[in-house]
């Protein structure tokens, strides 16, 4: 089972979800939002081990090299440029291997470049994953797809990047569940629709969270009703859980926060038709 | 001049800030880079006068009359995205790697429309934006079409104000390369200080003027005398501390700039902010 949490924007408090609910019924949590990953800052795993992510890139053996052009012109993201020899913006390299495979003298290779890192650790038995982009480099996907890959059956929660972009996607395929974090605000609204949208174009069943709630009409609230869209949760709009979360505390701590994330667990039992 | 304001993640009012700049600097000429969940129209209002469909990715497409199965592509294909001949739109990066080993030339590559790109006219001047169709590709190239967009309406002399992407990946590079002065705000948590510094490393990297300014400084004033020692350190100019003003959610519900509500303590620190940043940019 893996459930996912997202919002069309960042700061909606995806990480507080899915923190907080992945350490409540401790199950695997993995933290996909690659470019700013800040789901360990809550969790504090311990015995940290640490996994170098690359991406192949072509390499290409001047020796065989028979100046035809072929790579150049089949990268479909401009990586290769061809002067006197052929030259590579690795940046620009997605490791697709077209280049590979349209050269007709073997003259390329490829080599692993190192773009970011996946860590593994415990939060005492619970299992906790992720992964980190470099500062510089382009492309998170790669990560985000490695990370995917070492998830097996068991329940697992990912907290996705934020936006609704294809880095988005890449956590959500073969997702059961998804958990839409949202704002009871106009911009909430904004991004919450494109969020819907997303989970709708891709078929996963999902539920609505609202985020510093202080008055039980808004646009959001209207809208999901208007829609026929769950709403399995309300966080309210409070200091003291900003307090907490800036000083990288976990909610269920106290009491009271703990009893809200149990309900929001239950509505989600309930919404999948089976109990985690 | 081009002021880029970001922060290391959404949610840290980077757009409650520039949507005040935009509104105090009557002449600039505005540029939504945050492509993948835009905002600023919103706020700022206005009339759409431009609209182009945006080609930012292509997508393989299979024949079946010329598919044979052989499955040489399926092998080829580093992203799992072609089965049975049927392509995977949404894992699909565009490569075309499965064109070359194709025997039966049965894949071609076709364009598609990866989302929109817009200028709107406000009562406060050009903006320039798009809206990507959600779950697409390429977003840090489209970011760089929209800032084009943005300079075909001024001359090299205007005041441009872009409203940045979160994160730290291909769109935010594309959002600050080339500008003169990056506006970081910075949250006082411990996840803040840490976008911060991730985020820095960018504009650190593209050598462009930071300067920093840290909103609801007063969630976490412990955290904030750490954010200004860093700064300190680093020999950064920290020119604002916004203090934590629940009339900021009001504005954000009434779809007004802050900077309008008089007796707002958060739009009194930004408007000073915004004065401080004149001089840096004269
Ligand atoms: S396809 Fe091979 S031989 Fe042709 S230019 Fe590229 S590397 Fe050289
Ligand atoms: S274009 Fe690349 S990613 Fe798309 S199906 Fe072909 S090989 Fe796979």
């Amino acid at each position: 089972m893996q459930i996912a949490v997202l919002s069309g924007k960042g700061g909606t408090g995806k990480t507080t979800v899915s923190t907080n609910l992945a350490k409540l019924i401790n199950v695997r949590y993995i933290d996909c939002d690659v470019e700013e990953p800040n789901g360990f800052i809550f969790l504090k795993p311990q015995d940290i081990k640490s996994k170098e992510v690359s991406i192949p890139v072509p390499y290409v053996d001047e020796d065989k090299c028979i100046h035809c052009k072929k790579c150049v012109d089949i990268c479909q993201f401009n990586a290769l440029v061809h002067t006197d020899r052929v030259i590579l913006f690795e940046k620009l390299c997605h490791g697709c291997g077209a280049c590979r495979a349209v050269c007709p003298t073997m003259a390329i290779v490829e080599k692993d470049r190192p773009i970011g890192k996946i860590e593994t650790g415990y939060s005492d038995d619970m299992e906790c994953l992720s992964g980190t982009l470099n500062v510089t480099e382009p492309m998170a996907g790669p990560i985000i797809s490695k990370l995917k890959g070492m998830i097996d059956d068991k329940t697992t929660i990912i907290d996705c990047s934020p936006g609704s972009s294809c880095n988005v996607v890449k956590p959500l395929l073969g997702v059961d569940y998804a958990i839409l974090v949202t704002e009871p605000t106009e911009f909430g609204l904004h991004d919450l629709k494109i969020a819907v949208e997303l989970v709708r174009k891709m078929k996963i069943p999902f539920g609505v969270i609202i985020n510093r709630m202080s008055q039980e009409d808004n646009a959001t609230s209207k809208y999901c009703k208007d829609d026929n869209i769950n709403i399995i949760g309300t966080i309210p709009f409070d200091r003291d859980i900003a307090v907490m979360y800036s000083k990288g505390e976990l909610l269920i701590k106290d009491e009271k926060y703990k009893k809200m994330f149990t309900d929001i667990m239950s509505n989600i039992e309930e919404a999948i038709g089976c109990s985690l | 001049m081009q002021l880029v304001i970001i922060s290391g993640k959404g949610g840290t009012g980077k757009t409650t800030i520039a949507a005040s700049f935009a509104y105090l600097s009557e002449n600039s000429i505005k540029c939504d880079c945050d492509v993948d969940a835009s905002n600023l129209h919103i706020v700022l209002g206005g009339e759409d006068i431009k609209s182009e469909a945006y080609i930012g990715a292509k997508v393989a497409h299979v024949d079946g009359d010329k598919c044979t199965l052989c499955r040489a592509c399926e092998d080829m294909c580093r992203y799992d995205a072609i089965k049975d001949g049927v392509v995977d739109e949404l894992k699909c990066e565009g490569c075309a790697a499965c064109t070359v080993v194709c025997d039966y030339d049965a894949i071609k590559m076709k364009d598609e429309v990866t989302g929109d790109t817009i200028i709107t006219k406000t009562s406060k001047g050009i903006l320039s934006r798009a809206q990507m169709i959600v779950g697409a590709e390429g977003s840090g190239k489209l970011v760089t079409d929209v800032r084009k967009n943005a300079l075909s309406y001024g001359s090299k002399d205007d005041m441009y104000i872009l409203d940045g992407t979160p994160g730290v990946g291909c769109a935010v590079m594309a959002s600050v390369t080339g500008c003169d002065i990056a506006l970081i705000i910075v949250e006082p948590s411990q996840s803040g200080l840490n976008d911060f510094k991730r985020v820095l490393s960018v504009v650190e990297f593209f050598e462009i003027k930071p300067l920093v300014c840290i909103n609801k400084y007063d969630i976490n004033e412990e955290v904030t005398k750490d954010i200004s020692a860093y700064c300190e350190a680093k020999n950064i100019d920290l020119i604002g501390k916004i203090p934590f003003d629940t009339t900021v959610e009001k504005s954000i519900n009434e779809l007004k700039p802050i900077v309008l509500y008089e007796n707002s303590m958060a739009a009194k620190e930004i408007k000073n902010i915004w004065k401080k940043l004149n001089d840096y940019t004269k």
